[in-house]
């Protein structure tokens, strides 16, 4: 088949509009953006812009994990605070960044421990179970902190968020790994084909002998894992923890998954949609920013664009 | 009756679920090389008896041999690790992975070792074209998701999977039931190269028609016991629904 008419049949195909959705959105919103505002397609801007998604980047990539097994993990919420306070005690505590990193993680991972046998022990709802959590957590937090910030001063960590390797900064270079390293696991590794499988078929995923308790606890200690990063990240870019933080992290995170053309009844992993997906709701805010929109027409434009690409998500192959 | 190479013989099988009998005493053998159909009313108990069979449920009493060793399975992964492959109605297909996603799910073709390890993703994909290609006659793409497949070629697919992993003994719950007639046609064409291959078959059909055309025995249940069997180059379809309805009986 010729390149051009392979490319014209491709574009004729619903299939294709529906599977790309988000990628196709991110182009058209660039486009419109970089015609509106002459400033929004330079290396600046959009470094800058790489950075204030690399959070919810980090956040979408632990919500696909549970989403792609028919979960949502609700507690991302409060877990992503709890891991950067127990960052934050323990770096004013041992003065050691390794230590502070490997403890928020290990923190979040707890987190998504109990979440996991929760739901595949005892067999309740993921929305449940994790909306439980996120209260659980919230109160935590405050108990350990005794309700307090606590600022966080490192050369390593202001080196995090400001540094880089030619023009490519560190702090979404880390982002950008956790996509990549995501990828591979889906495509390439046995556990990844029985994360989908556990998703897409339940009943089948054991008929073949897949221990489909298991992946369900696996993606959520993953899913807590990269919320730990997600809280160093965090603590990073604001020098500090905060245990009353009050994060719209969590329903962007599960927005950037859906607007990437997961299902969230299970079974389909979009990394490229997912990674895609959270650029565009990023995007939109830092287009709108220099636009001088005013900030109540933000979340309306966020909600119409996660609505319409669930439209046009119908029309996936 | 060619019972010279049993390959599945049950016998005198029972199963109650508290105080209800749901086998009674059910008994069937399955020669290599054979279709073997089972057939009964609604009720008769021939699920149960599969899923004793294949480890679902634990019988309460009698005896099943599999290549003439007695056997009894806690699970259907002992059942498959020796050599029973089940195809369930809901054909156990994962419709948002490929064909050759399917085929190896759980057995998948690895390299590296422990936790590092990765697919074989080009092995596994010329592995089921062979497999597959060997198996059916108009093969679907490999790389296809299952979700793009006609019901047939997905009823197709589970049957390769279940024939191609060296089973000696596949067992189909109703194969063709949700098939259109060309369909069921490219159905009844693999079981037939199925039992080129060697491989017993244990078939649940309500089609009548279609027992006569593709079994070698046919096995009737009522009430949790099996009560009549014949070859079925010995019997016509009137004898068959007569014995489902509670008429002739032949041991």
């Amino acid at each position: 088949m010729r390149p051009a008419s392979y490319l014209t049949n491709k574009l004729r195909d619903p299939g294709f509009w529906g599977d790309n959705a988000a990628v196709i959105g991110l182009i058209v919103i660039c486009c419109i953006f970089s015609v509106l505002t002459p400033t929004f397609l330079t290396w600046a801007n959009i470094s800058d812009l790489l950075v204030s998604a690399s959070i919810l980047l980090v956040l979408a990539m632990a919500q696909q994990f549970v989403i792609v097994t028919g979960g949502i993990d609700l507690s991302i919420g409060s877990s992503l605070p709890w891991a950067a306070v127990i960052f934050g005690l323990t770096f004013n505590s041992y003065h050691s960044i390794p230590l502070a990193i490997v403890a928020a993680i290990v923190s979040g991972m707890a987190v998504g421990l109990v979440n996991g046998l929760i739901i595949a022990k005892l067999k309740v709802n993921d929305f449940i179970a994790t909306l439980g959590m996120l209260g659980v957590m919230n109160g935590l937090a405050l108990i350990v902190s005794g309700g307090q910030s606590f600022a966080v001063d490192s050369p390593f960590l202001q080196n995090l968020v400001l540094g880089s390797i030619g023009p490519i900064r560190y702090f979404y270079l880390v982002a950008l790994l956790i996509a990549g390293l995501s990828y591979l696991v889906f495509t390439y590794t046995p556990f990844g084909t029985h994360v989908l499988a556990t998703g897409g078929n339940h009943d089948a995923a054991r008929n073949m002998g897949i221990s489909t308790d298991r992946m369900r606890i696996l993606v959520y200690l993953i899913g807590g894992g990269l919320v730990g990063v997600a809280a160093v990240l965090m603590v990073a870019r604001t020098g500090g923890s905060d245990p009353s933080m009050q994060t719209s992290q969590l329903l962007t995170s599960i927005a950037s998954v859906v607007l990437g053309g997961s299902s969230l009844f299970g079974g389909r992993a979009g990394i490229l949609g997912t990674v895609a997906g959270a650029l565009v709701l990023t995007t939109l805010l830092v287009g709108f920013t220099l636009l001088q929109v005013s900030e109540y027409y933000q979340p309306m434009a966020v909600g119409i664009v996660v609505i319409a690409a669930a439209v046009l998500s119908r029309l996936q192959r | 009756m060619n019972d010279s190479n049993p390959i599945l013989e049950v016998s005198d099988l029972r199963k109650s679920f508290g105080a209800v009998e749901a086998l009674r005493g059910a008994s069937l053998v399955c020669p290599a090389g054979e279709v073997t159909a089972l057939v009964g009313d609604n009720g008769a108990g021939k699920s149960t008896l599969i899923r004793c069979i294949t480890g679902v449920h634990p019988a309460s009493g009698g005896s099943i041999r599999f290549k003439g060793n007695e056997v009894a399975f806690n699970a259907p992964t002992e059942a498959r690790h020796l050599g029973i492959e089940t195809v369930y109605q809901d054909l156990a297909l994962v419709e948002d992975l490929t064909v050759w996603q399917n085929m190896y799910l759980n057995r998948e073709i690895t390299h590296g070792w422990g936790p590092l390890r990765w697919l074989d993703r080009r092995g596994m994909i010329a592995q089921t074209e062979a497999k597959l290609g060997r198996l059916l006659v108009n093969m679907p793409p490999v790389k296809a998701k299952v979700r793009r497949l006609s019901g047939g070629q997905r009823q197709s697919i589970s049957i390769g999977r279940a024939a191609s992993w060296g089973s000696a003994l596949v067992i189909m719950d109703e194969p063709t039931a949700a098939l259109g007639l060309r369909e069921r046609g490219a159905v009844e064409t693999l079981i037939g190269n199925l039992r080129g291959e060697g491989i017993a078959q244990l078939v649940i059909s309500h089609d009548l028609e279609q027992v006569m055309r593709i079994s070698d025995s046919v096995w009737v249940m009522r009430g949790g016991q099996t009560i009549a069997h014949w070859r079925t180059s010995e019997v016509d379809r009137t004898q068959i629904v007569a014995a489902i309805a509670g008429g002739d009986r032949k041991a």
